[in-house]
């Protein structure tokens, strides 16, 4: 490397430690894509005035003591559409993504509220459907929903529903947040299911598949994990919005380490795989609700599998990387071809390409 | 999945590599240019740069369709989406490529009504589901692309469907080649040529480079065997003293390419005298537009297309990256006027670009990532 | 430049015989396959599809061929190189 281009690189890494600014006049649905422009809005716009102790690390929940008792309290929207697709629905996504959010996190999910923007024009009878789900979700997840509210938009204002959740539980064994070389990455179960399915339930692309949304709570399995390997644990993450991806580049630049994963090892169905290939987008980052993110001792991986795949939301959990010293911040993939490519975070949704 | 996993297989990309290593003269470098930028993408997608020597630069070239739209063009289609009659109906890769005023995102965020769709068919039929609205379909893409929209515009006419139209962008991959053959200072030894692009096409048509301007073509597949074999046939050719064009990908690509595809593009467009290629400047008889008989489906003439040009800023060097002339951090703009949260030139545009890539990863050196992953 | 990729033919409706329905690991999706006009299209085919039409036929038996002569490489193309080396040399 020459001293011309040392220069030209050194000025970059100044940009990019610049702190973000958003350049948009108006909002769009990148920023709420999960990728760089998230990330740029939640750090320029909210942290801007919110920024406290508790805030600062942006995880999925804040954690707190209160009386002698660890908290963690987090929130959760939902916007989906369709509001009812195969394997789920607005109901129990917005459930499951705050008891996900505060299973990650360590603690055992205890109550929910919940929040509706309906639209004028809503059919009841679709409220009662997502309703119904969401008292199931809560009891497959041992929790109720202790609070709510409820505000009523003109039509054409809002897109039928909308549900806000929010949540606290109790920590008990909560993850230890350091990512250290040798540490074991793992999926608890196939990536891009929801996203793909609905990508598909939306018609506009005429993609016919047999799959169904992976929306799960997560709090029993991650549990079971967690008294497999106590104390092995670093951290967790639900790979929602952004998917998988997403969710390891903000684990290496927190941690100013690399991760390394094998394409091989990462469990894709078939037919995520077809649609993916066919529309040209990376399953990595493709949304999943009901699959976590895992990064732990080298030494408890037999455990945590055997914990994982013994419980039926587990059952195709996998090791899919390592975290490395070096290039620091960064996702590598190692492909099934033999290559490597960086993995970078997203601008936006991942849409599909024609080239 | 069946003719695709066979042609991503490890092992025989490291029986491949060792055979280009091998044909590989000491001392001598090669660089051959991917035109499409379908390729770029299997190259970054599977790591392919991994297998091949440090002799051996690929330069990834202007075929990426919705990289090489200027800027004039899509502040064009943005004015028409605006119109509160349309909807503007766009491939989902054009969503983020960025005008003079910003990019389809921005509009659809600033209220314009703009669907991403499939398939130019589908366009077609949110028109006939909303007869009250006028659709305008974003045709771009190469010689590949270009019979779907020419079939759109057919079933449109047939159907009597006429609210419906097509504001063309298509591009030709040919004098694109010519003019970077053309460049004074070009040091390409072979192209890869666009597998996608010659199903339609054909093999004949390059016959020129070979023949003018004696650099071999060898037509390739998509995966990343494909690829190397590719690079193997070229390195063969050169060893052999040869140049000529031949066809790796037979599979999918007949050596005549497809009449049918060709009559149906031939009968609804027609060359534009010239179009402006963003990071390239104008080239001549580079893209298409529609016939006057199909003029009521042509937007440029339903509609009031302001016809504005963004000028590309002089200082951007793009068509001297594209050329494998500068790399990416010698051009003037690169990393100061020039980044991917604004991009001048094409190379900046995709993320698989060469700019955006080195601006990205550039201080990753490939030994490094190498290393970090054995 | 272009995403293509290969789908199997799994029905030709008599009603619609543009429309063919294709599968790609598991996702189905109409496809166009006028532009194939005339090549006898069937059940079990197998073609390139590209924004939702077919752009041609996929050529098995050329894809053998790619396959063998890509089998083939650790042996046949040493040799070839051998033979290309000493002929320069000599």
């Amino acid at each position: 490397m020459n001293l011309r281009e040392e220069q030209v690189l050194e000025r970059i890494d100044r940009a990019r430690a610049r702190k973000p600014r958003v350049r948009e006049e108006h909002i769009t649905l990148a920023h709420g894509a999960g990728g760089k422009a998230t990330r740029t809005l939640i750090e320029a716009v909210f942290l801007e005035e919110f920024a406290n102790p508790l805030l600062d690390p942006l995880d999925d929940a804040a954690r707190f003591t209160v009386n002698g008792g660890d908290l963690a309290f987090t929130t959760d929207s939902s916007v989906v559409a369709p509001l009812f697709f195969p394997g789920g629905d607005i109901g129990d996504l917005a459930v499951n993504g705050t008891v996900n959010d505060l299973a990650v996190s360590g603690a055992t999910p205890l109550h929910l509220t919940a929040g509706f923007i309906l639209e004028e024009g809503f059919p009841v009878a679709d409220l009662r459907r997502v309703t119904a789900s969401m008292r199931r979700a809560a009891e497959a997840a041992g929790v109720d929903i202790v609070a709510g509210d409820t505000k009523v938009v003109q039509r054409g204002k809002a897109d039928g529903c909308y549900i806000n959740t929010a949540g606290v539980g109790l920590v008990h064994a909560p993850p230890s947040g350091d990512l250290r070389p040798g540490d074991a990455v793992l999926v608890t179960g196939p990536i891009g299911e929801h996203g793909v399915t609905i990508m598909l339930a939306r018609g506009e692309l005429d993609l016919h598949a047999d799959l169904a949304s992976d929306t799960a709570p997560l709090n029993s399995l991650l549990a079971d994990l967690r008294d497999a390997c106590p104390g092995a644990i670093r951290k967790m993450r639900d790979a929602t919005r952004g998917g998988v991806a997403t969710v390891l580049n903000e684990m290496a630049s927190g941690a100013g380490l690399a991760v390394v994963v094998d394409e091989d090892a990462v469990p894709v169905r078939p037919a995520v795989r077809g649609a993916c290939e066919l529309l040209g987008i990376d399953p990595l980052y493709v949304a999943c609700e009901g699959r976590a993110v895992v990064v732990l001792a080298p030494d408890a991986v037999d455990a945590a599998l055997a914990a994982l795949r013994s419980h039926p939301l587990g059952a195709d959990a996998a090791v899919i990387g390592r975290v490395r010293e070096d290039p620091p911040g960064l996702v590598l993939l190692r492909t099934s071809f033999g290559g490597t490519r960086v993995v970078d975070l997203l601008v936006g949704d991942p849409l599909p390409r024609i080239c | 999945m069946r003719f695709v996993d066979e042609y991503r297989d490890a092992g025989k990309a490291r029986a491949l590599a060792a055979s280009i290593a091998a044909l590989c003269e000491p001392g001598r470098s090669y660089t051959f240019m991917e035109v499409c930028g379908g390729h770029t993408h299997t190259i970054y997608k599977h790591g392919l740069e991994d297998y091949l020597p440090e002799c051996v630069t690929l330069v990834h070239g202007p075929g990426c369709p919705v990289c090489v739209i200027p800027m004039g063009r899509v502040d064009d289609a943005i004015h028409l989406a605006s119109r509160p009659e349309v909807i503007m109906t766009s491939f989902g890769d054009m969503m983020r490529v960025p005008g003079g005023r910003g990019s389809f995102l921005d509009a659809k965020a600033a209220g314009a009504d703009i669907r991403m769709v499939y398939s130019p068919l589908d366009a077609l039929r949110i028109a006939e589901r909303e007869p009250g609205r006028q659709v305008v379909f974003m045709g771009i893409g190469f010689e590949t692309t270009a019979p779907s929209t020419a079939m759109t515009v057919l079933r449109a006419e047939a159907a009597g469907i006429r609210n419906f139209s097509v504001f063309c962008n298509h591009v030709t991959i040919l004098p694109a080649i010519k003019a970077i053959l053309d460049s004074p200072d070009l040091r390409l030894d072979g192209f890869i040529g666009p597998g996608h692009v010659s199903t339609v096409i054909g093999c004949e048509p390059y016959r020129f480079i070979a023949r003018d301007y004696g650099r071999p073509l060898v037509v390739a597949g998509f995966e990343p065997l494909d690829l190397l074999q590719s690079i193997h046939m070229l390195l063969v050719q050169l060893a052999e003293g040869r140049a000529d064009v031949e066809n790796q990908y037979g599979r999918v690509v007949p050596w005549h390419g497809n009449a049918k595809a060709l009559d149906v593009i031939g009968a609804t467009m027609e060359p534009r005298p010239y179009f402006e290629w963003r990071g390239l400047g104008f080239i001549s008889h580079s893209a298409l537009r529609l016939r006057d008989a199909y003029a009521g489906f042509d937007a440029e003439r339903v509609f009031d297309v302001p016809g504005g040009r963004v000028a590309d800023p002089k200082a951007c060097q793009c068509g001297e990256v594209l050329k494998g002339v500068l790399k990416p951090w010698e051009c003037k703009v690169f990393g100061t006027a020039c980044t991917p949260e604004t991009p001048i030139g094409t190379c900046m545009v995709s993320s698989e670009g060469a700019c955006a890539a080195y601006y990205n990863f550039g201080r990753f050196t490939r030994e490094r990532v190498r290393e970090a992953t054995r | 430049m272009c995403l293509a990729i290969p789908g199997e033919i799994i029905e030709i409706p008599p009603d619609r015989p543009a429309l063919a329905t294709v599968e790609v690991s598991g996702v189905r999706r109409a496809v166009n396959i006028g532009l194939l006009e005339g090549e006898g299209l069937a059940a079990g085919d197998w073609i390139l599809i590209h924004v939702g039409f077919a752009l041609s036929r996929i050529d098995e038996d050329e894809a053998r061929a790619t396959l063998r002569l890509l089998e083939g490489l650790g042996d046949a193309f040493d040799d070839e190189i051998d033979a290309l080396r000493e002929s320069r040399i000599g």
